[in-house]
């Protein structure tokens, strides 16, 4: 029996209720899907907890656990000794032990493990656990750390035309120094991890993780066994924003090392100040810029020189700031320029990936330098960045030759937002009230889609089909929020032209998918949506050919649509499950391993130059603000945006991620204030005072308008990559709040000091005298 | 034995009242759905219901359960996500949520369906500024608020015409229909338990713990508290009244922020109190949180604190936490405190009552707050200020400021200095001088020192911006 047709598939929406763009809003809203903790722990199951280093910097003299180890019910203390391989968990750089041998690098980092009956006696007994540890000189600042030369790579420069000989070709040139702070995830769902022993010593480890493959690695490094003995399973995340990219790898690994001695199952789950002590954000840059601007504002020349905040080991920061510099020009083509990045090893916990990955620090700067010229030149900054916008053909400052949307983005946003009627009526407001101001600001994005390590740009999936017509889908994506699980069976129930509810995307794990790259840079949907699509047009195509030989037809002469089988655009008896069982009986198979690389992209890190992105998504936004100027604090009015989607293949899921990415970055720029002390402690260190936007701060109107493109095949379904790319929109948050300022107080001198706390907004109102002392 | 109900089933349990109610939802009753994001009522996630019985009416407010002692369930109605699932069927909450594409993790969803599914029980007019307010304490880091604003809409929409809640959402099958039966076995529950509970504390030997709603307890003390002796006086019916007596509001140690906003007397008094209490912490906290808990934690910046300091409001101490005998003292609350969290009381005395004089006519109030993020935050500086004037002259003047000292201050010399000046910009300036050479503030994560200081000034110019148009 064939189903009704069923409706097309872009504007998909699923649940056994019909409503929803997300399979996963059934279980999310009944409190049914499951995450990390709420996996049903198995019989002698036990706990981990960390002791973790008190000091940022020193030499371990002695480490007691001797009170700790008398407390009831702890089971063992593991340090590095116990690492039966090499106690080594970076990446990038084989930096940072897992386990302190003779150094603690920063607050935070763990020193031993202690596995107990319990989840309270392990944590009351880390506590018991005394560490004598000489202290050394603390660096928190990245520029005295480059001053000392400590540097966690060498230094990289981005080039394109000659700067040094521009300059004098400028009518105006500006310099200035630049401040962005971190931000810390806060993934409401914690890191952990639980590993179970199975039989012939293989462990299982379920972990929040966005990258299982890098778990699997690392344990089996660390534990000295092949990977094979190794299992990451990931059901799903409550959220990662890239804190789980590699810094979930820890605790994955630590309590499989505690398993592994054991033979017992071993979960950690962390607390929230835990997670938020011992964990990297995102990292923090201190920059300086130069920008060169001719009479009729084209931006000739622009120099920018970023200090990246790296923490105490490489982690992810060579790959972040090398994207730094991939966006050090925003969405502008300048045919000068020289960028050079610093990745500082400084005595903080190792910052990380966050959404963005180093492209909205390497932008904010470019935004940061037009607003001094703009402030200079008595303009407003939109007349400097719509002249300097992108065209197609214009050469990136890494050789990459623009594909760009960015004229058509802006374009349309002043056609359907009228900004120039926004800022007068600003202006009017302004203008009739004393004690509330309101300012404005456009930002243009552009960001480039690929891994930027081109090898990391590979996915797989596994399609299975089964006799009774259902299908089962495995692929290297995690499911994080972003909506990918949904995007993949969508690809699936699109191909087939089947039924989504025969369809079912299973957990992440590497003995189904091996060798996966981590589910982030955006990338993920089109990676592994790629290889779903190849992996389910393989299968078609057999069932197909089963088909045109019953019907003693071509294979051309058949299609599938709507689970009904037509032969020359006619329907026959023959449906999806009968085509299916026909398939099997042929001893045909339905299954299929699909591998998928994007074509075209390559780098040359020696040259600097290339193909990186598979393409880059652009965008524009709007963005207003009211400032109460009495008491310093602000609302958000609206941020109106016009947003290259592609073709978007899910319009619920595609816009959720750009007003979330909004509130994100807005969040980064106005009142996300990561405070670490001198000695390195991190002081904004709970929920209570390190402040995520609530629901009264999101701005009252937020109008996203999709800039409908069907050019981009290697998007899947060409709907284009969507996850990071609308954070950067929040960079306008602090440049309308400087306006807005400036409105009020027109002689402000506002530092470009990230983010824009009620503080700093009532500080640059009411400047203070400079006293003396 | 601890006794309540918990969805639909009966609870009796010897675990230990301290241990917070998270836990047993979760690891001795395995219900799942109930999230953990900070322990510290400060997410959202871990937001359940509570039903008691109020004078004989069915009442339901939302609290996160981080922070709530077992023992404080005693005798009530706790519903968790899985007490509000029909069988195989989304319920209308669950469906807006769903419909305007509100979950992207999911991990934050059932704090937020709960919230809502609160606002439905609740007798809150069914405005959707009203079920964005119940979400208030539910942060979703996904920052997908536009759609939980999409669906707070469709809410309150589905819920024109509601009259008595409990019988609307089983009625028109929002909630299951057990909801239906749960007065009639509350009350089968409740007299037996009061009488347990009086027993259990008269057998302790070691000093029990005072706990209240425990939302400043659990976060500072959690792991002490566990297995701590404790006597509950959030539920005892002499003490979480608000009367009025001539001209004095009197108010139980245990009332909680939500008691006092809705109490006729506190809204007639102040005509803005609704405003000043969405800038303290969120709805479930304030449906926990008491009056004396915000007082004794000491905190200088409580926000509470600050706003009884300006009336003045004096203290009842009592040596016996058991009511009726009146052997106390009584002190004004600016005398409580000495130093930081240092308070001017035995430990064994306890805040048996608050009485302050209510407004005289023609007087005013104010209290403001800014803090990093306007809701669900700690102020960086909070001030109250009350002012009764004769023609243009002030006769009496209280000003009270957080965050700017050691202890939440009653601001002394400059309340005195403004007794019998008219109310001019040179008055202001300089009172705003005189404060700020009265207080001691320090930089920490709320702020500079600097900034503290300029933020009280610009609190006072606020506190006199009205006086000064007229």
């Amino acid at each position: 029996m064939c189903l009704k047709p069923f409706a097309d598939m872009r504007t998909f929406s699923y649940s056994p209720s019909g409503g929803g763009g997300n399979i996963d809003t059934y279980t999310h809203v009944r409190g049914e899907s499951v995450y990390l903790d709420d996996i049903p722990v198995i019989a002698g199951t036990l706990y981990a907890a960390v002791f973790d280093s008190p000091v940022a910097h020193g030499k371990i003299i002695s480490l007691d656990a001797y009170e700790a180890m008398r407390t009831p019910g702890v089971v063992r203390i593991f340090m590095a000794a116990d690492i039966p391989g090499q106690n080594q968990i970076g990446g990038i750089v084989p930096d940072e032990e897992l386990l302190a041998v003779s150094h603690v690098h920063f607050c935070g980092m763990p020193l031993a493990l202690v596995v107990a009956e319990t989840d309270e006696i392990a944590r009351a007994a880390a506590k018991k656990i005394n560490a004598t540890i000489e202290p050394l000189p603390i660096i928190t600042d990245p520029r005295e750390a480059k001053e000392k030369g400590e540097l966690i790579v060498p230094p990289r420069t981005f080039q394109i035309g000659d700067t040094t000989s521009t300059w004098a070709q400028c009518e105006y040139v500006f310099e200035g120094q630049t401040e962005t702070n971190g931000q810390e995830h806060l993934y409401i769902e914690t890191q952990g991890a639980y590993a179970v022993p199975q039989e012939n010593g293989v462990i299982r480890i379920y972990s929040s993780t966005q990258g299982p493959t890098a778990a699997q690695r690392t344990a089996a490094r660390v534990l000295g066994l092949p990977m094979n003995q190794i299992e990451v399973d990931t059901t799903r995340l409550g959220g990662g924003f890239g804190g789980k990219e590699d810094q979930a790898t820890t605790w994955a690994v630590l309590c499989a090392l505690a398993t592994y001695h054991l033979n017992r199952p071993v979960k950690y789950s962390l607390h929230r100040m835990e997670d938020m002590r011992m964990t990297g954000k995102r990292h923090p840059y201190s920059s300086d810029y130069k920008i060169g601007l001719s009479k009729d504002l084209k931006i000739l020349a622009y120099e920018a020189t970023f200090y990246q905040n790296a923490g105490a080991a490489a982690d992810l920061s060579p790959a972040v700031m090398e994207r730094t510099l991939f966006h050090c020009t925003n969405s502008y083509f300048i045919p000068n320029v020289k960028a050079t990045a610093y990745s500082c090893r400084t005595h903080l916990p190792p910052n990380t990936a966050f959404r963005g990955f180093g492209g909205p620090q390497g932008m904010f700067v470019i935004e940061a330098a037009i607003a001094r010229a703009a402030d200079a030149l008595g303009i407003p900054a939109s007349d400097i960045q719509q002249k300097n916008l992108l065209h197609t053909g214009d050469e990136f400052p890494y050789g990459q030759k623009a594909e760009s949307e960015a004229n058509e983005c802006w374009n349309r946003m002043e056609e359907l937002y009228q900004p120039e009627k926004m800022q007068q009526d600003i202006d009017a407001f302004n203008a009739a009230n004393q004690w509330h101001k309101k300012g404005m600001a456009m930002m243009p994005i552009c960001f480039g889609i690929s891994f930027t390590k081109t090898l990391m740009n590979q996915a797989r999936s596994l399609v299975h089909v089964y006799t009774d017509g259902s299908v089962g889908i495995s692929t290297g994506a995690v499911e994080m929020g972003q909506g990918v699980n949904t995007k993949i069976l969508q690809v699936a129930a699109t191909v087939f032209s089947i039924d989504p509810a025969r369809i079912k995307i299973n957990t992440t794990n590497t003995y189904r998918i091996a060798n996966t790259s981590p589910s982030a840079a955006s990338a993920t949907a089109d990676l592994n949506g790629k290889a779903t699509e190849i992996a389910c047009h393989e299968i078609l195509n057999r069932l197909k050919r089963v088909a045109a030989d019953e019907l003693k037809v071509n294979t051309e002469a058949i299609t599938i649509k709507d689970e009904c089988v037509y032969c020359k655009g006619a329907k026959t008896e023959w449906d999806w499950k009968k085509l299916v069982m026909a398939t099997y009986i042929k001893r045909i198979s339905l299954s299929e391993l699909a591998h998928y690389t994007p074509p075209g992209i390559h780098f040359d890190p020696l040259k600097e130059k290339g193909h990186p992105f598979a393409y880059h998504t652009y965008g524009s936004a709007i963005i207003t603000v009211t400032i109460d100027c009495l008491r310093g604090i602000y609302e958000f009015d609206s941020v109106k945006v016009v947003h290259d989607f592609g073709k978007s293949m899910n319009t619920m899921i595609d816009v959720g991620q750009c007003e979330g990415g909004i509130v994100q970055g807005i969040g980064w720029m106005t009142m996300e204030e990561i405070i670490y002390d001198k000695e390195g402690r991190l002081r904004s260190n709970a929920l209570s005072t390190y402040k995520v936007p609530d629901i009264y701060s999101v701005p009252k109107e937020i109008l996203i308008h999709p800039l409908e493109t069907e050019k981009e095949s290697l998007a899947v379904l060409q709907s284009k990559a969507v996850g990071e790319p609308p954070l950067m929109y929040g960079i306008g948050a602090y440049f309308a709040l400087r306006n807005a300022i400036k409105a009020f107080n027109p002689s402000a001198n506002i530092s470009f000091d990230t983010p824009m706390t009620p503080e700093k907004v009532l500080m640059n109102l009411y400047p203070q005298p400079l006293k003396g002392g | 034995m601890i006794q309540f109900i918990l969805n639909d089933k009966e609870i009796e349990t010897g675990l230990s009242p301290g241990m917070v109610l998270l836990d047993f939802i979760r690891y001795h009753q395995h219900l799942t759905g109930t999230k953990i994001g900070c322990r510290e009522g400060d997410c959202g996630a871990c937001t359940v219901l509570v039903g008691e019985l109020v004078n004989d009416d069915l009442q339901y407010h939302s609290v996160t359960c981080c922070l709530m002692p077992l023992g404080n369930a005693t005798g009530k109605h706790i519903v968790t996500i899985e007490g509000i699932n029909h069988p195989r069927e989304l319920n209308m909450v669950q469906q807006a949520m769903a419909d305007a594409g509100a979950t992207q993790c999911g991990f934050c969803t059932p704090g937020v369906v709960m919230s809502l599914a609160g606002f439905c029980l609740s007798d809150k007019a069914p405005a959707t500024e009203n079920a964005i307010a119940a979400v208030d304490g539910n942060i979703c880091r996904c920052t997908g608020y536009k759609s939980i604003e999409r669906a707070a809409m469709q809410v309150a929409e589905k819920l024109r015409g509601k009259k008595d809640p409990v019988e609307f959402v089983t009625t028109q099958k929002i909630l299951p229909a057990y909801f239906a039966g749960i007065k009639e076995r509350l009350h089968r529950l409740a007299g037996k338990i009061i009488a347990a509970a009086l027993k259990d504390v008269a057998d302790a030997k070691e000093r029990p713990h005072v706990v209240g709603g425990g939302t400043d307890l659990y976060v500072q003390k959690h792991d002490e508290m566990k297995d701590a002796a404790i006597r509950f006086l959030l539920d005892h019916p002499d003490y979480n009244s608000i009367h009025r007596e001539g001209d004095r509001c009197i108010i139980g140690p245990s009332a909680t922020v939500s008691d006092l906003q809705q109490s006729a007397i506190i809204q007639e008094a102040f005509l803005h109190f609704s405003r000043y209490a969405k800038l303290i912490s969120s709805t479930p906290i304030r449906n926990m949180a008491t009056i004396a808990g915000n007082f004794i934690n000491a905190s200088p910046i409580g926000d509470l604190t600050i706003f009884f300091l300006a009336l003045d409001a004096q203290i009842n101490l009592s040596p016996d936490p058991s009511p009726g005998e009146r052997r106390g003292r009584s002190i004004p609350l600016r005398k409580l405190y000495k130093g930081y969290k240092q308070l001017n009381k035995d430990p064994d005395e306890h805040i048996e009552s608050i009485w302050f004089e209510l407004p005289a006519p023609g007087s005013c109030f104010n209290f403001e707050k800014v803090s990093k993020r306007t809701h669900l935050d700690i102020a960086s500086v909070n001030s109250a200020f009350y002012i009764e004037m004769t023609g243009d002259v002030i006769q009496k003047a209280g000003l009270s400021a957080g965050g700017v000292g050691p202890v939440p201050m009653y601001l002394e010399k400059t309340s005195a200095w403004l007794q019998g000046k008219k109310i001019t910009e040179e008055v202001i300036a300089a009172a705003i001088k005189t404060a700020q050479a009265e207080i001691s503030p320090i930089s920490d994560a709320r702020g500079s020192k600097e900034y503290k200081s300029l933020l009280l000034g610009q609190l006072i110019r606020i506190h006199f911006m009205p006086l000064l148009k007229k």
